[in-house]
């Protein structure tokens, strides 16, 4: 004898509104690769890129640091959607393989069974574009998200005007839309050199390059050019501070550091500038790969937390893939996007492949391409780097910056773990309380922290946040930043609108039988008389308890 | 970790319901241990909608009288808000609203109808489609992060321990009695012991011999992006749950839960469903004033539940040395009332504010095994992932 709990989610299971046997997420070199690679060996293939992102997306710096430094031509959505095909020659040729492009899709969530949900027909990923919400289904999953800014605080860098590499790359390539004549790019390495060659060859003018460490991080032909092109380089600074009037940045103060990183007094100079780009280093989106409960490893040489894979691109869940900068982003991937291209393809017909498809011949795995992903070495590590940029901000800017902006959060709350300023709370009991006597009690974990400070709790999603908050905490806690566990990603990954997310598809069982709590009659039964049990209009649940 | 000294009363379980029983018995003195295996309220009590308006239960006039001190009393902020806004879209919400009023006016709480007028002046983000609600003087709302951080500290200010990141495997018992609790990281003595361990408070129950039903279930919250605060943040209807925090978000769950099969000791992950739109429609259609206002994260929890749905708050007969307490998925408003009768069960032998015999484990004597499947409170069979898994 058996019977149905109705205000469960039996009988209520999503229902996809398509069903694709290869989904790959994200347009750019190595999804465009993965999803001409599949067609082409005869796969239904929907590729869905984000871009263009609306201009209040935009604005929350989300997915990119846009900086607030969009033209209000972004808001022109035609000419913005014209854009990002005509730059992206690409495209064309996987509308011609016969491959369906979405374009302006977020995918902002990514759903499938696991110890605790049995209920889902199978993996499914939530889409949305500025109006509505929907639900997809694939037996398949490339993802290639690409990667994200990575963001070190400075006093004044709540001002419009501090844009991050991904972001202002965004803006000039495939927008055509940034608004900045002078730019200040932070870091010297392949990153910092490549942004500032970027903005020369689109007519922005460089301010200077700045470098905390005593040289030129990259490459020193690149520099030079840059340099004869008339960019100054200030190595062996920081950054002291932006500034300007309004909340727009108006200039930059840098300051000298010696040797150990501490700023020289007197050495301070103000380079006039309407932005500030941070390019010190991108971060792998893996936000998605960690829906789908892919296991993912610290490879600080690849930007930090990346998808375990094999030479196929394969990640541990064996209908995923990951493909390109979000699979591991570093320093000679910018110049070369063979090697994103043919991580992308081998993605593609591995999972052609694996459904079965047979690849054109000749399209097979080569053994020179093998080498150039497989065998690779593993780059240099970056966090060192990160963490010593993060230092030389600590030493001229101090404690007192914010850490997390949307929560207004300082480095100096965040390390010493203060309940949010709106509560106003004080007590003995609290100010004896911070990071040292919490790490008494258990290894650090930057989601507990988060918890108790909020920062990084913001409306975007900790993009702006996550790593200068896990370096500070790995430092303050006399740890490094790989042996704190992965902060979690939560649905959705995109911050979209409750009337976006709202299911038209929403199936009539959903209404019917929905309770706020389990609907059991009894549960909220005043205890001292019978006959007044709280009972939804919805509720009928079936109480076992004797056998009669 | 060697260093496995015990104490007089081992918690296991270092959720809300344990710690706050280990804070009232650490303030009375008492030598506690706290064993978790996590990370301290990393589960639903951590995950909750922070309501604290329980007044039918036989701890609610207890929850009703605390609440207000708890921030003193712990001396760490709880973010604890009095009164709560019942909105109804429609008669049947409306006629629910009144009921769970009523039930506080007969336990001598104060209420008021409200009108739709007077709805949109105490809440402005509520549309037309409301057609009236409630005010109750009474019940409240917290934070239930900083809330379990509080008790846990405030636990170890009076002298208790707590070890994080310690899985209890077992309990020894010696002459009918539970002399210690075997863990990952050794052996802890014991003279009384307190099971407070959520869904698995089932199977240390099995470990006695006690019957305990419990049937897990997985259930799903979101929260939007902040927005201006309103002058009650314990706002509700609709069939949602929730309210606006102090910093403005909104926090709201409700709807359809999944059964699960019990889980092991390992911390599950808190996985999302597709529900996380269903949620976004209910919530902009309760507020429609904020149905362009952005969710921004979705998080899930486990709770259990006794085939009633009432807790079980029980020193056992045999053996009589061991406290059992399971809210079956109604845990964290109570909580400062559940502590403090978990503490007079261990110190007295029984619950000296109020009467728990509505909450007794006998009630179930007669259930039959099987009870699961005959409510269909069971798991959805597993599905077929893709084919090449």
């Amino acid at each position: 004898m058996s019977g149905t709990d109705r205000r469960s989610i039996i009988g209520k299971a999503p229902v996809a509104e398509r069903h694709v046997p290869l989904v790959v997420v994200g347009a750019g070199v190595a999804g465009t690769a993965a999803a001409l690679a599949a067609a082409r060996a005869g796969v239904e293939v929907l590729l869905v890129d984000e871009h263009p992102v609306d201009n209040d997306m935009m604005a929350m710096d989300v997915p990119l640091c846009f900086g607030g430094r969009m033209q209000p031509s972004v808001r022109n959505r035609a000419l913005m959607l014209e854009r990002v095909v005509e730059r992206n020659p690409e495209l064309a040729s996987v509308a011609d393989a016969g491959v369906d492009v979405h374009l302006g899709t977020y995918v902002w969530g990514a759903f499938v069974n696991s110890p605790t949900v049995q209920e889902l027909p199978g993996p499914m990923l939530g889409l949305a574009d500025d109006r509505r919400s929907w639900l997809v289904s694939y037996d398949r999953l490339v993802v290639a998200a690409g990667a994200r800014d990575v963001l070190l605080g400075f006093p004044g860098w709540e001002r419009a005007g501090t844009l991050g590499a991904a972001g202002a790359a965004a803006l000039l390539t495939r927008y055509g839309a940034l608004a900045a004549r002078r730019i200040v790019v932070i870091g010297s390495g392949a990153l910092g050199l490549h942004t500032a060659a970027l903005a020369l060859e689109h007519g922005v003018e460089v301010a200077g390059v700045v470098e905390v460490e005593a040289s030129v991080r990259g490459d020193a032909r690149a520099a030079k050019t840059l340099a004869e092109r008339g960019v100054p380089f200030f190595t062996a600074h920081t950054i002291g501070a932006a500034r300007g009037r309004t909340g727009e940045i108006e200039s930059l103060v840098i300051v000298g550091v010696d040797g150990a990183g501490a700023p020289v007094p007197g050495s301070e100079r103000e380079i006039p500038c309407d932005a500030v780009c941070m390019a010190i280093g991108l971060a792998p989106s893996v936000e998605l790969l960690h829906l789908v409960g892919a296991r993912l490893h610290f490879v600080s040489g690849l930007g930090g937390w990346v998808p375990e894979v094999d030479a196929s691109m394969r990640t541990s869940v064996p209908t995923v893939f990951a493909a390109g900068d979000g699979a591991g982003f570093h320093d000679a991937m910018l110049e070369a996007p063979d090697i994103a291209r043919e991580q992308g393809r081998r993605a593609g017909l591995a999972a052609a492949e694996s459904l079965g498809a047979v690849a054109p011949p000749g399209r097979l795995i080569s053994a020179d391409s093998a080498r150039a992903v497989g065998a690779a070495p593993v780059p240099p590590a970056v966090h060192g780097y990160w963490q010593a940029w993060l230092a030389s901000l600590v030493a001229a800017g101090g404690w007192d910056v914010n850490v997390c902006q949307c929560e207004e959060v300082t480095r100096r709350e965040l390390v010493e773990t203060k309940p949010p300023r709106y509560l106003r709370w004080d007590s003995p009991a609290m100010k004896a309380r911070n990071l040292g006597t919490l790490l008494g009690d258990g290894p650090l974990n930057q989601d507990q922290i988060k918890r108790l400070t909020r920062a990084g709790m913001g409306p975007c999603q900790s993009r702006r946040c996550r790593e200068q908050v896990g370096l500070l905490l790995a430092e303050a806690a006399g740890t490094t930043i790989d042996r704190i566990p992965l902060p979690t990603f939560r649905p959705p990954v995109r911050p979209l609108p409750l009337n976006v997310l709202w299911p038209v598809d929403e199936p009539a069982a959903m209404r019917e039988d929905w309770v706020s709590w389990f609907g059991i009659p009894t549960q909220f039964s005043p205890h001292w008389t019978a006959g007044m049990a709280i009972d939804e209009p919805t509720a009928h649940a079936n109480l076992i308890m004797s056998d009669e | 970790m060697t260093d496995a000294r015990g104490a007089a009363v081992v918690i296991v379980g270092g959720g809300v319901t344990g710690l706050s029983a280990g804070w009232w018995l650490a303030r009375a003195g008492v030598d506690v241990l706290v064993l978790e295996k996590g990370i301290v309220g990393w589960e639903a009590s951590g995950r909750n909608g922070g309501g604290a308006t329980h007044v039918y239960s036989p701890l609610g006039l207890e929850e009703q009288r605390l609440w207000p001190q708890m921030d003193e009393l712990l001396g760490y902020p709880t973010e604890y808000q009095p009164y709560r806004i019942g909105v109804a879209l429609s008669e049947a919400q409306l006629a629910l609203a009144r009921r769970w009023a009523e039930i506080g006016e007969a336990r001598g709480f104060r209420w008021e109808s409200l009108d739709r007028r007077q709805l949109k002046e105490l809440v402005p983000i509520v549309g037309d489609n409301a057609i009236g609600g409630t005010y109750l003087h009474f019940g409240g709302h917290a934070n239930p992060q900083r809330t379990v951080q509080a008790y846990a500290w405030a636990l170890q200010d009076h002298g208790g321990r707590i070890l994080q990141h310690t899985t209890v495997t077992g309990l020894a018992r010696r002459g009918g009695r539970v002399v210690a609790v075997e863990t990952t990281r050794g052996t802890f003595g014991a003279d009384v012991v307190v099971i407070a361990a959520g869904p698995q408070t089932g199977a240390f129950a099995d470990m006695l011999e006690v019957s305990l039903p419990l049937a897990p279930a997985r259930v799903e919250m979101i929260a939007t992006e902040p927005i201006p605060l309103m002058r009650v943040g314990g706002v509700a209807g609709n069939g949602l749950y929730g309210r606006q925090t102090l910093r403005g978000n909104l926090i709201y769950g409700g709807g359809p839960h999944e059964w699960i099969n019990v889980p092991d000791m390992t911390t599950p992950d808190h996985a999302n469903t597709p529900l996380v739109r269903n949620l976004s429609r209910r919530l902009a259609e309760l507020f429609p004033g904020a149905a362009h206002v952005r969710l921004i994260r979705a998080w899930s929890g486990l709770v259990e539940n006794t085939p009633d749905g009432l807790p079980v708050v029980e020193r056992l007969a045999r053996p009589d040395n061991v406290v059992i307490a399971t809210m079956s998925s109604v845990g964290f408003g109570l909580s400062p009332a559940v502590g403090r009768a978990v503490s007079e069960l261990v110190q007295h032998g029984r619950c000296l504010f109020a009467d728990l015999g509505a909450l007794a484990l006998g009630r179930f004597a007669a259930t039959p095994p099987d009870w699961r499947e005959r409510a269909g409170w069971v798991a959805p069979p597993p599905t077929v992932e893709a084919a090449a898994r």
